[in-house]
């Protein structure tokens, strides 16, 4: 069993939150298939947030086949993250390390470097929401 | 989706003044709503109205499907716990149960008695005596065990220290998890109704602005910050909520449903304060000046 | 609701009952003076009682206006506790005519009590009472000092009356606390106003309800109770008792035509020669009653008469009561469309 928290000063919306906990947990290896997430009413009673938030967050996970509800019983992680993406980080990292060479080369200085990133990210980000 | 709360060119006049006027809106069932607002912008009055506590100048409300206070049915269908949660100072918190359990036929007493030994106060103890976030915990039993469809909370946690007001919060959204109960609660705690609601109504002198899911806002609200420009120039979806200039630079805030795709704009989200903010300050700026430039700003809003 | 009601009001219902009991039970211990003795002379202790019974059954209706029917609404609204009892399942409506049955039930019975008790105790003293006369405080002094139960005041501390205005102060007090919201000034306008409602039945309604009856009555030695000698040796003023136990609303002297007159100017000195006091003088002599007899003279006494005590309460009850009900139905209109 994990225990959520809540940043409010984020920015970010206390769903993306639990969901992100979630599969930062699952990520980790904190949570194994079959474990059992937080029942929506202790999640609420300990955080004060809103039921619905926690009911989105969870369905959220449920559509991303991570988790799946037992009626009456709570909710179960099917799936855990550890293992799947871990193989790809790899060549991923080859990749970036490589881009940020072309853009030391092209003249660019760290802070420029993390500003283009995060703006590209969020843009490409919100496209795909979109 | 069905509405707990609906209300048409509902308006509230005391004596010359009006402190409510023209108030269209529908409040889905099911859910938390904030409603926010400086003071006297009629937030107050729109619950003391849905309550059934004070009866409309113009226009109609109706609530669960009745008139406020029409009648005992109507009655238990909706709990209401006022500003500064009164209760009989005189009368104990075993006294408070019984007055409950004697004028409500839908009381649950075991929801009262367990909530009252959870929180550790004392059946013997009068009111009176209580701190205030233990009177605001009473009050909260008392909305709680009738079992209403909608409960009706007016600054619930306004004079409560953090560590009162976040249980009082939490004991609401556990009852709120557990009985599929309908919320409205005024505050001008805007992180609080960020944790709580997740649906929001602004209010400002005495007029809806902006209504609707509170994740719906955040995502067609953007801020906006790029080289001076003309906020006449802006595409026609882009509705300007609030805007600043200097002399080389604009920030707007905008809402609108469609992809910014002006490259000249850096976009970024903002959160519930922020939007909250930009509406209340907005009719601040707007109601100084001329009396016509208000209406053409809310025409643009609907 | 009943519950509520009780429990909020018991505070107030145990004082007043309280101090209820203690008056009976002095009441009782003293025992109603004079039993079965025709002559009305009591010991200062007693007078003392009887004074401080009238004045108590005067007193407990508005005591119970102040007390229990202004702050009724009031408190509730100065407290902010309206918002919680109304937003359970009854009604404003209930909760008010629950509110204002029982302890309008309870001034009533307070009331009936305490002029029960009263009307008891000072029984003997209401029947020996005498129209008062020059002759009888010659012949049995201090006997004359009680007025007649029928007359004021001591028609308001008997029988039923109470019962009427103690409903009707607390409703008042009541309306008083829905109209100005506060406390004290609601308590200082029931005050007033009922005060004023008592006057104003007083004088303009009880010596009216029923017709007044009139006689005419000869001047006799045995019936004169007032003469008032002016300056210049005329007579100002010239009364004779009524009828037995009766209210006595005006009195002149009229001639033998039937005209309003005042005496001839020798009654006074026939009368009562000068420097006697009426005291330690004898009866006045027959002659000067003879002569003014002969003459036409008589005394025009419009009254109530002691026989119609019962009626007059019966009456004046169901006026205090109507009004109280008019209030009632006020209170419960303002409560639905004034408050808060």
């Amino acid at each position: 069993m994990i225990e959520f928290h809540l940043d409010v000063r984020s920015g970010v919306s206390p769903y993306l939150q639990v969901v992100q906990q979630v599969r930062q947990a699952l990520r980790l290896g904190l949570l194994r298939e079959g474990d059992q997430l937080p029942t929506v009413k202790d999640v609420v009673a300990r955080l004060a947030i809103n039921p619905n938030t926690v009911l989105k967050a969870y369905r959220e996970l449920e559509h991303d086949g991570l988790v799946a509800a037992r009626p009456g019983v709570g909710t179960f992680v099917t799936r855990t993250l550890a293992d799947a993406s871990l193989a790809a980080h790899g060549p991923l990292r080859q990749d970036l390390r490589r881009w940020l060479a072309k853009a030391r080369l092209a003249g660019l200085d760290d802070e420029s470097i993390e500003a283009l990133f995060m703006t590209t990210f969020r843009t490409a980000a919100q496209e795909n929401i979109a | 989706m069905t509405a707990v709360l609906r209300a048409r060119a509902l308006g509230k006049k005391y004596q010359r003044r009006w402190a409510l006027t023209d108030c269209t809106l529908e409040i889905p069932a099911g859910h938390v709503t904030g409603l926010v607002g400086p003071n006297g912008a009629g937030k107050s009055t729109l619950l003391n109205l849905a309550a059934g506590m004070l009866t409309p100048t113009a226009g109609t409300i109706e609530v669960c499907g009745g008139r406020p206070g029409s009648g005992p049915a109507q009655l238990a269908k909706v709990g209401y716990v006022a500003q500064d949660t009164p209760t009989y100072a005189r009368l104990t918190v075993s006294d408070h149960l019984r007055l409950g359990a004697r004028l409500n036929p839908s009381w649950d007493d075991a929801l009262a008695r367990r909530r009252i030994e959870r929180l550790g106060l004392d059946p013997n103890q009068r009111a009176g005596k209580l701190s205030g976030g233990q009177r605001a915990q009473l009050a909260l039993t008392l909305g709680l065990a009738k079992r209403p469809e909608l409960l009706i909370l007016d600054e619930p946690v306004a004079a409560l220290d953090p560590l009162a007001r976040r249980e009082v919060l939490q004991d609401l959204m556990e009852a709120v998890a557990e009985h599929g109960l309908s919320v409205v609660l005024s505050s001008h705690l805007v992180a609080d109704l960020e944790r709580v609601c997740d649906h929001l109504i602004v209010l400002v002198t005495s007029q809806v602005e902006i209504t609707g899911e509170i994740d719906g806002l955040l995502a067609t609200h953007h801020r906006l910050v790029g080289p001076r420009r003309d906020i006449a120039t802006l595409p026609a979806d882009q509705h300007v909520i609030s805007a600043s200039h200097t002399d080389r630079q604009t920030t707007l805030i905008i809402r609108t449903e469609a992809p910014i795709l002006d490259p000249a704009w850096t976009v970024s989200t903002i959160g519930l304060e922020d939007l909250v903010l930009a509406y209340m300050g907005r009719t601040a700026r707007v109601g100084s000046g001329s009396g016509s430039g208000r209406r053409p700003a809310l025409e643009v809003l609907r | 609701m009943i519950w509520l009601a009780w429990r909020q009001f018991r505070g107030q219902a145990m004082a007043v009952y309280g101090l209820l009991a203690v008056l009976v039970v002095i009441l009782v211990i003293t025992g109603p003076p004079l039993p079965g003795s025709g002559v009305a002379r009591l010991t200062s202790a007693e007078d003392k009682v009887y004074n401080a019974g009238i004045m108590l059954v005067y007193g407990l209706p508005a005591i119970i206006g102040i007390f229990w029917g202004a702050p009724l609404v009031t408190r509730e609204l100065e407290a902010g506790t309206y918002r919680l009892a109304w937003n359970q399942t009854v009604t404003r409506t209930r909760w008010l005519a629950t509110k204002l049955a029982l302890t309008g039930l309870a001034a009533a019975t307070a009331a009936g009590l305490l002029s029960l008790a009263v009307t008891w105790w000072a029984g003997s003293i209401d029947a020996a009472s005498q129209p008062s006369t020059l002759a009888h405080v010659v012949s049995v002094t201090g006997a004359d000092a009680f007025a007649s139960r029928v007359s004021p005041p001591v028609f308001g501390a008997r029988g039923i009356v109470p019962v009427g205005y103690a409903v009707f102060a607390f409703v008042l007090g009541v309306a008083a606390g829905i109209l100005l919201r506060r406390t004290v000034l609601a308590m200082a306008v029931t005050l007033a106003v009922f005060v004023a409602v008592q006057v104003a039945v007083l004088f303009a309604v009880r010596p009216y309800v029923i017709p007044a009856a009139q006689d005419t009555i000869p001047i006799t030695s045995a019936n004169i109770s007032k003469l008032g000698v002016s300056g210049s040796g005329g007579v100002a003023e010239l009364a004779v008792a009524g009828p037995r136990g009766a209210w006595v609303l005006a009195a002149e002297t009229v001639d033998a035509a039937g005209q309003a007159v005042t005496a001839p100017p020798w009654t006074a000195t026939c009368v009562m020669p000068p420097r006697q006091v009426s005291e330690t003088h004898p009866v006045p002599s027959q002659e000067c009653f003879a002569k003014l007899s002969a003459l036409g003279y008589r005394q025009l006494v419009t009254y109530q008469p002691a026989s119609r005590f019962w009626a007059l309460q019966g009456i004046e009850t169901a006026i205090f009561l109507t009004l109280s009900a008019l209030l009632t139905w006020l209170c419960i209109r303002w409560t639905r469309t004034r408050l808060p």
